[in-house]
């Protein structure tokens, strides 16, 4: 009832907002929005920039061996090179004029940009995370409607423990598992990596290994990255696929309680109708808000699921660069994995606000 | 004293209904079984833990029932210890993680302005990243130990209690209840606990449970990655990472797996029941029945 009225002030509210200022509200949504993230992004910088300073660890222990670090003038020499002898707030701004220019400095580890290795690291990831996303949502969405529809009932109690035990599995125990399972002892899937070695790579245009087999027409290539990608993806997954359900399960409830889907059965639209034109609508709309929060649980995920199928991506990268104490690389990844996050969650913002004009005006 | 009427009845009155549901009633017995081993590792497992007395890497069989490591200790021995490492921390960062969201989301709501604006922008900001990428930073950047990593965990568990506090301080600060108080002369803190608190706690509870779970995963998966439990400590996540070593000996991660899994279920059973009984939506929801 409230979600009625609310509905019909904003349809009153909408002509006069669009003659005061002369703008779209769905132009003046968009660049609220975005200019939050830009905020949220420059605040992501400040973040990594002052954990990775302020904290008790030495990058200088971390880098340098112990005959180098008996030697004061090695160590400030390390130091110097690395810009780690100028105050802190020059260091910031030195790091953020870098950033802007795409300069992320140069890893302590492999002495290459940082920025040339997220280049090489980051397709495998989104293209690892983007899989396991598409496979989550038909999934979680299908159970979602399955398990509201038959509320109550034996297949909503089964959906209900198979979604709490998806969200309940450590990753990198059923990564582990699923790696001994399905290849050691089945011998069904592929073992580890992107590709079979003995195929080889396509050529590298967009990093998607899926991708660019396609584009060079390398059918072959094509299969063996969708078996090496298949088991990581759905391991990474699995919690994802239990969140979604339980969402999609309580958001299709509560649309199925609203008078409009009361209003078309007593029309008499077959259920096919009344579920895809009129509940799937507008219960998606929450749903997607959390496809899009997942994703962040997923770039997570990655740094325990890449260790174990040795998938060359940002997750391993991390990973290393943090027990090293790598500083610019670890700063690199928080950054380009934080705005990542803040883009998707951007894109679903603004997907709400396209499906759902109500949001565009509070 | 000027408690809302309604939602202490929400609270306990829907409570017994959720002891009733089958779901709750596995997950708390066996939460409460882990409470127990946790308790009596000492008492009852069959070997010292830290011990490398037995073959390496026996099979799962009499004397050893989940075999032994490639140290030639207990893996059922080290299990149960691992329950004294694991629950006391998770739930202890749980408690931590509840109190310090709990107390800046209620100043945030409750005196709003700057107050607000500065709580709420850095929650948004841990927000911005994802949890493990974030813990893992911070954790690498303190040190690999255990203390550590719950430290890593707390600092990016607290910002989702803060959300919930805050939002449910502001539903309830400009209610009568809460306005007569003030104009009694009660001072802020004073406002805050007798009258905001107790409208406040429900929910808070309900996330606290399911994030118990969470927070274990974290935590074991700050171990597993070498960030968090140091060698020698039976701890359930650096256990499994031990059992990567070994991967052909299935028996050595798989246990201390099996071991979290349990645990974090029982917890997510609990909090799904507790927030379906306390949920007025869901709860208004099962009243209609529609297709």
């Amino acid at each position: 009832m409230s979600a009625m009225t609310s509905a019909k002030e904003s349809a009153d509210a909408a002509p006069r907002v669009r003659s005061r200022r002369g703008v779209h509200p769905l132009a003046r949504f968009l660049f609220r929005r975005i200019l939050t993230a830009v905020l949220l992004a420059w605040g992501i910088t400040l973040v990594t920039f002052v954990l990775t300073n302020l904290v008790p660890g030495d990058p200088v222990t971390a880098n340098l061996g112990q005959r180098a670090l008996g030697d004061p003038a090695i160590v400030a020499q390390w130091r110097a090179e690395h810009g780690l002898d100028k105050p802190l707030w020059e260091q910031y701004v030195l790091h953020l004029r870098g950033v802007v220019q795409g300069d992320f400095g140069v890893s302590q580890q492999s002495h290459r940009p940082v920025a040339e290795d997220l280049a090489q690291f980051v397709p495998a990831t989104l293209e690892l995370a983007g899989a396991a996303i598409a496979v989550s949502l038909v999934l979680g969405v299908a159970f979602g409607v399955v398990a509201a529809l038959r509320r109550d009932r034996l297949p909503d109690h089964v959906l209900r423990v198979l979604s709490l035990i998806g969200i309940s599995v450590p990753t990198f125990w059923l990564a582990l598992v699923a790696f001994y399972v399905f290849f050691y002892r089945l011998q069904i899937t592929p073992g580890s990596g992107r590709v079979d070695p003995a195929i080889g790579e396509a050529p590298a245009v967009t990093g998607l290994q899926t991708v660019d087999a396609l584009i060079a027409g390398r059918w072959d290539v094509f299969v063996s990255a969708v078996g090496h990608l298949i088991t990581p993806a759905l391991v990474l997954a699995l919690y994802t696929i239990g969140l979604l359900t339980r969402f999609t399960r309580s958001a299709v409830l509560e649309v199925l309680g609203q008078d409009y889907v009361r209003a078309a059965r007593a029309k008499g639209l077959p259920g096919r109708v009344i579920l895809f034109r009129y509940v799937l609508r507008s219960a998606l709309v929450p749903v997607i808000t959390v496809a899009g929060l997942a994703f962040g649980s997923l770039l997570s995920g990655t740094v325990l699921v890449e260790a174990i199928f040795a998938w060359p991506g940002i997750g391993q990268y991390a990973y290393k660069s943090a027990t090293t104490l790598d500083l610019p690389a670890v700063m690199g990844v928080g950054l380009v994995v934080g705005v990542v996050y803040l883009v998707i969650n951007l894109i679903v913002d603004v997907l709400y606000g396209v499906i759902d004009p109500r949001v565009r005006l509070q | 004293m000027k408690r809302d009427p309604l939602a202490r009845k929400g609270l306990l009155g829907r409570l017994p209904e959720a002891w009733r549901q089958p779901l709750a009633v596995v997950g708390g017995v066996v939460a409460l079984a882990w409470l127990v081993v946790a308790l009596a590792a000492p008492l009852r497992a069959p070997h010292d833990p830290l011990a490398q007395e037995l073959p390496r890497l026996a099979p799962p069989g009499p004397g050893h029932w989940f075999g032994t490591d490639q140290l030639g200790r207990d893996i059922l021995s080290r299990v149960l210890y691992g329950a004294r490492v694991s629950i006391p921390l998770t739930l202890l960062l749980v408690v931590l993680s509840v109190l310090i969201g709990g107390l800046l989301g209620a100043c945030a709501g409750y005196f709003g302005r700057w107050a607000d604006e500065t709580i709420m922008r850095v929650a948004d900001l841990v927000f911005a990243f994802p949890t493990v990428i974030l813990a893992m930073v911070v954790a690498a950047a303190l040190g690999a130990s255990l203390v550590n990593a719950v430290l890593a965990v707390l600092v990016v568990a607290w910002p989702a209690y803060a959300r919930v506090t805050r939002g449910l301080v502001l539903g309830v600060r400009e209610r009568e209840f809460v306005l007569s108080g003030r104009l009694l002369g009660f001072s802020a803190w004073r406002s805050l606990r007798v009258d905001v608190l107790p409208n406040v706690t429900g929910p808070v509870l309900v996330l606290a449970t399911l994030d118990i779970g969470t927070a274990l995963l974290l935590l074991s998966g700050l171990s597993f990655l070498g960030l968090g439990a140091k060698p020698p400590s039976p701890e359930w996540g650096a256990m499994v990472a031990g059992g990567v070593e070994v991967f052909d000996s299935w028996w050595v991660a798989t246990f201390p797996g099996l071991a979290i899994l349990t645990v974090v279920l029982a917890f997510n059973f609990l909090g799904d029941t507790l927030r379906d009984a306390l949920d007025p939506r869901t709860a208004r929801a099962i009243k209609e029945r529609a297709l």
